[in-house]
C-alpha cells in the first residue's frame, strides 16, 4: 500500500531470499512428516503403555480406587496434551486465513440476521485476544456493523474455543464435541440479535460515537507464503499449549480423583436432570468462575460419569468458559452498565435454555 | 526512530514492549520506545488488535506478539529504510 518507500532497500537480496525459502520449505516440510508420524504413533500406543505403567510398573490394581484414578490420569493426561498439539496447529494454519481487518469487511453492509449468522461463524476462526475487544467494537461500529451483529462476533469468539473443542472431542466423542460447536453458535448468533432488537444504542458510552478512526487503510496483509501459515500454527501451538498445559493438567488430576474416588451416581441428586434448579444453578455458579476450558472440561467429565446431566454439566462449562469477568470489564469502557446487564443476562438465559433442551432431551 | 507500542495494558501488550526494548539496545539502535496506554489515540492509529507497534507513525505490525528475531529484521528494516532514504 505504501508507495512512499521509493528507495531500493530490497531489491539485491530478492533471488538470494527465494531460494533460501525454498529450502527452508522443504526442510520445514520434511520436519512436519516426521513429527506427524512420531504422533500416530505415540497416540496409539498409548492406551497400552499406560495400562502397563499403571499395571505392571506401579503394581496397582485395576479395581482399587487409587489404580483406577492413576491409570485415568497416565492415559488421559498425554492423550489431551496430544490432541492438543495437533488441533491448536491445525486452527492456527486456519486461521491465518482470517484476520479481524477482513472479518471486518465481510461484515459490512450485512443484513441484521444474516450478520448474526456469519459474524458468530467468523467469531470461531477469527484471532484475537479479549484484550483487543474494545478496538474491534469500536473498529467494527465505525464500518457501520450494527451492535447486535458486533456483539454475536464478540460472544462467540470465546464462547467456541478450540481448546474445549479438542477436549471434548478427546474426553467424550465427537458428537458433544458438535453439540457444542452448534449450540454455541445459536447462542451467540441469538443473544447478538435479541440484543440488536431491543434498540439500545444509547447504552454505548458516548466518546465511542466520537472516535474517528483515519480511513486510511491498515496494515495491508499481502498474502501470507505457505511457510508462513506453517510458522502462524506453531506459533499458535506455542503460545496456546505454553499457556493450558498447568490448567490442562490440574483439571484432568481433579477428573482423576473424582473418578476413582466419588461414589457413582452421588451427584445425581444435585446435579441430575429431575432436578429443575440445577441448571440455573451452574449458570450462577459458572459465571463469576474464570478458568479456561482446560481446566474446566476433565472435571466436566468426572461430574458427569458421577451422574451429573449433560444439560446441566454443559451449561456450568459454557458459564465458565463463554462469560468471563475479565471480558466483561473490558467492555465496560465502551458499554454502560445497562448494556452490559443485558449482555450477560441475555447470554445467561440462552445458555440456561441449552441446558434444559440437553437435560430433557438426552 | 520513533516506536510507539499500543496496548492498554494486557499481558501481551507487556511482551512486545519488553522485546523491543531488548532488540533496541542489542542493536545499540538510536530509538525511543514509548508505551501509549490511551485508548483514544491507540484508536487514531486504525488497528483492530492490540498490541500494535507503530515505528515512525507507521503501524507496522498488530494482533500479535511476534519473536525477538522478527522484530530484529522489522527493527533493521525501518533502520536502513531511515538510513538509505
Amino acid at each position: 500500500m505504501n508507495e512512499v518507500k521509493t528507495c531500493s532497500c530490497d531489491t539485491g537480496s530478492a533471488t538470494a531470499l527465494a531460494v533460501g525459502n525454498y529450502k527452508n520449505r522443504t526442510r520445514l516440510l520434511v520436519l512436519l512428516g516426521i513429527g506427524l508420524a512420531l504422533w500416530i504413533v505415540i497416540y496409539y500406543w498409548l492406551q497400552p503403555a499406560a495400562d502397563f505403567l499403571t499395571y505392571n510398573v506401579f503394581k496397582l490394581s485395576a479395581s482399587s480406587r487409587l489404580g483406577s484414578s492413576v491409570a485415568f490420569f497416565i492415559y488421559d493426561a498425554p492423550k489431551v496434551i496430544l490432541l492438543l498439539l495437533l488441533i491448536i496447529f491445525a486452527v492456527g494454519v486456519i486461521r491465518s486465513f482470517f484476520t479481524p481487518e477482513r472479518t471486518r469487511q465481510m461484515l459490512a453492509g450485512k443484513r441484521e440476521f444474516m450478520g448474526n449468522v456469519i459474524a458468530g461463524g467468523l467469531g470461531v476462526v477469527t484471532p484475537f485476544c479479549s484484550c483487543s475487544a474494545v478496538p474491534l467494537f469500536i473498529g467494527f461500529m465505525e464500518t457501520g456493523i450494527p451492535v447486535g451483529v458486533t456483539l454475536s462476533f464478540l460472544i462467540a469468539s470465546p464462547m467456541i474455543n478450540e481448546v474445549a473443542l479438542v477436549l471434548l472431542y478427546g474426553m467424550f466423542d465427537w458428537e458433544i464435541a458438535l453439540i457444542y460447536l452448534v449450540t454455541g453458535l445459536a447462542i451467540a448468533i441469538t443473544a447478538g440479535w435479541v440484543i440488536g432488537k431491543l434498540k439500545i444504542e444509547k447504552y454505548i458510552e458516548s466518546w465511542v460515537l466520537d472516535v474517528k478512526m483515519s480511513q486510511a487503510a491498515t496494515t495491508e496483509e499481502s498474502g501470507m507464503a505457505f511457510t508462513d501459515r506453517i510458522y502462524y500454527g506453531l506459533n499458535a501451538v506455542r503460545e496456546i499449549v505454553g499457556k493450558v498445559w498447568p490448567f490442562v493438567l490440574a483439571g484432568i488430576a481433579v477428573g482423576a480423583v473424582i473418578h476413582g474416588y466419588v461414589p457413582e451416581g452421588l451427584l445425581a441428586s444435585f446435579m441430575g436432570k429431575d432436578t429443575w434448579w440445577s441448571v440455573p444453578a451452574a449458570v450462577v455458579i459458572g459465571i463469576p468462575m474464570y478458568s479456561n476450558a482446560a481446566g474446566v472440561i476433565p472435571v466436566v467429565q468426572a461430574l458427569m460419569e458421577k451422574g451429573a446431566a449433560l444439560g446441566t454439566a454443559l451449561a456450568f462449562m459454557m458459564a465458565v468458559v463463554g462469560l468471563s469477568l475479565p471480558e466483561t470489564i473490558i467492555l465496560r469502557r465502551v458499554l454502560k452498565w445497562q448494556l452490559i446487564g443485558v449482555f450477560i443476562g441475555v447470554v445467561a438465559i440462552g445458555i440456561i435454555i441449552i441446558g434444559y433442551l440437553f437435560n430433557l432431551l438426552m | 526512530m520513533n516506536i510507539k507500542i499500543l496496548g492498554t495494558g494486557c499481558a501481551k501488550c507487556h511482551s512486545l514492549e519488553k522485546t523491543v526494548k531488548e532488540v533496541v539496545s542489542n542493536l545499540k539502535l538510536d530509538a525511543q520506545v514509548e508505551a501509549v496506554n490511551d485508548m483514544k489515540e491507540i484508536l487514531t492509529y486504525n488497528i483492530l488488535t492490540t498490541p500494535g507497534l507503530v515505528i515512525n507513525e507507521k503501524v507496522v505490525l498488530s494482533g500479535h506478539v511476534p519473536n525477538k528475531r522478527e522484530v530484529e529484521r522489522i527493527l533493521m528494516n525501518a533502520q536502513s529504510s531511515e538510513d538509505k532514504c
